[in-house]
């Protein structure tokens, strides 16, 4: 039998539960909201899981739960062999370097008050304490070029970029401590189509170029397609369909992925 | 002769001033709008899209911020330099607006039946009844439920819902025009075709012509009479839609449509524009 290489990440039924409470402190408490309830996924080394679903089913959620944005409720997370939620603060701490996120919103991720050295270099100072000012600087300047920007916006603030190149920063950002995985939560959603294009076209060349594994989570489907080895379809906080895009979107077995499918504009 | 059409907008420019610097955000922009067509306006964003509808009804700065030239004739009676007491009767009740982000566009501090009411009570103030003005419009958008919609706070309706509110509360006045601005950009693939598919049904039953500002190509093909394309601030192509997507004259139009994904068509690299744009 072959053996096949174990995955980078292993999600085993996985589920955030969030207390509702109770509209009076006499009243029972409300069942609790289950915003992921016994997700079970894969994704292995190098490769890109693609997350769809309605806003509500739960997919950044999922993806918050993997870098503990978001309290797990029950199941594994296992990281390259290790539980993640077995481990405390200290011990997690090395896996917020492993792990990064790419946020929806370029415009209130990066802190507005520094300027685009103090946003690459803070992750620096965390997880590289050794490192001298003029290597960070260095660094923070080829983490610019790698994203296709220059090292004289090194002194700018994000008001002075398009919302294009504010996300380009915020991916330099989460190269900025070579990660492995990086969490895209709908990172071209709020761009042009011309600019959603070239951001996809450099996460694709940093992926082959860098061996990073992606968990893309997003809501436009051909954007996923596009993208995926492997698509996971979540509505309500559960699966309801996964498999390579080729099947799941041109051929899905589930009538919910059908009715998601059907209400794409086609041109 | 051929009858004038509802909307005729000649030669719309909006610049703004900010101390020294003069921004030009369109120029020489002209369309004919008629009672029940659909004219979508497509481009990237600061391509002055959004505004020059907004440039309409006078919803941009007073000058000296900001100076709009040229003519729009709504019916005949030219918008362009109106009083603000005329252009106040005009908007909601001739020109109504819905804007992308119903979230932050509705006001949280009053239920919906009171902001769809104030529309009416503004410009119909002969209506005796405006609690069933509310009623109709809330079942104009397909709202099971008008009693309990109308009495909800924004923030206790799904996205999808505060967007119909929005639409109910353009549509409380029978407007001859419907300016809607990227209507469902913020919303789900399948919220999206059901407020696409209630616009669509509207606008066959009242004969209400749409002014549609968008970026995503597959709601103007399915959706739009007319499309035009503009970039910085200029119309660069106009035509009929199935004309313009079919086979586009400018390599802008061209270079925009290449580079959407689209679902069961993978490409190992999606074109960008700039690569489309490069002399060859």
């Amino acid at each position: 039998m072959k053996e096949t290489p174990r995955p980078l990440l292993e999600v085993r039924d996985l589920a955030v539960h969030y207390p509702v409470r109770a509209p009076w402190f006499f009243l029972p408490a409300p069942a609790p909201k289950k915003a992921v309830d016994g997700v079970s996924f894969t994704v292995p080394r190098g490769k890109t899981v693609g997350v769809v679903g309605e806003s509500g089913s739960g997919k950044s959620t999922t993806g918050k739960a993997v870098i503990r944005l978001a309290p797990v409720t029950r199941g594994a997370i296992v990281y390259d062999g290790t539980d993640l939620t077995a481990l405390g603060a200290d011990g997690f701490h090395p896996y917020r370097k492993k792990i990064q996120m790419i946020f929806q919103d370029p415009y209130n991720s990066l802190n507005p008050r520094t300027d685009v050295f103090g946003i690459l270099s803070e992750p620096l100072e965390i997880h590289f304490p050794g490192m001298s000012r003029s290597e960070r600087e260095s660094r923070c300047e080829a983490l610019l070029k790698g994203v296709q920007l220059t090292g004289d916006d090194l002194r700018k603030h994000p008001h002075e970029f398009s919302g294009g190149q504010r996300q380009r920063i915020g991916i330099a950002r989460a190269l900025a401590v070579q990660p492995e995985l990086i969490i895209c939560d709908e990172p071209v959603s709020a761009l042009d189509v011309s600019v959603q294009a070239e951001v996809v076209n450099l996460l694709q060349d940093l992926q082959e170029s860098l061996g990073l594994t992606y968990l893309f989570i997003g809501h436009d489907l051909a954007v996923i397609e596009h993208v995926s080895d492997h698509v996971l379809v979540m509505n309500a906080g559960r699966i309801v369909e996964q498999g390579p895009p080729e099947s799941i979107l041109q051929d899905p077995k589930e009538e919910y992925t059908r009715r998601l499918l059907a209400a794409v504009p086609r041109f | 002769m051929s009858s004038e059409p509802l909307l005729q907008v000649r030669d719309l420019g909006v610049t703004f001033r900010s101390g020294s610097r003069t921004t030009v955000a369109a120029t020489g922009v002209s369309f004919d709008l008629g009672a029940g067509e659909v004219l979508a306006v497509v481009g990237e964003s600061g391509s002055g899209k959004s505004v020059s509808s907004l440039a309409l009804t006078g919803l941009l700065p007073p000058p000296p911020a900001c100076v709009v030239t040229g003519s729009a004739k709504l019916s005949g009676v030219e918008l362009i330099g109106m009083d603000e007491a005329s252009l106040s009767r005009v908007r909601g009740r001739r020109i109504a607006y819905i804007f992308q982000e119903p979230g932050t566009s509705l006001n949280p501090v009053y239920d919906i039946g009171f902001q769809i009411g104030e529309a009416v009570r503004l410009h119909r103030p002969d209506k005796k009844d405006v609690a069933a003005a509310v009623r109709r419009a809330l079942e104009d958008v397909r709202i099971d439920d008008p009693g309990r919609v109308a009495r909800s706070y924004p923030h206790e309706l799904s996205g999808g819902m505060q967007q119909r509110a929005m639409i109910a509360m353009a549509l409380a006045c029978r407007p001859d025009v419907l300016v809607a601005d990227e209507p469902t950009t913020a919303l789900d693939v399948t919220i999206q075709k059901e407020i696409m598919d209630l616009l669509a049904r509207i606008r066959a039953e009242k004969r209400m012509a749409i002014l549609l500002i968008t970026h995503n190509f597959g709601i103007v093909a399915s959706f739009a009479d007319h499309v035009q394309v503009m970039r910085n601030g200029r119309i660069v192509e106009h035509g009929r839609t199935a004309e313009v997507m079919g086979s586009p004259r400018d390599d802008y139009t061209r270079g925009l449509i290449a580079c959407i994904p689209r679902l069961g068509q993978r490409r190992r690299r999606l074109t960008t524009l700039r690569e489309e744009l490069r002399p060859r």
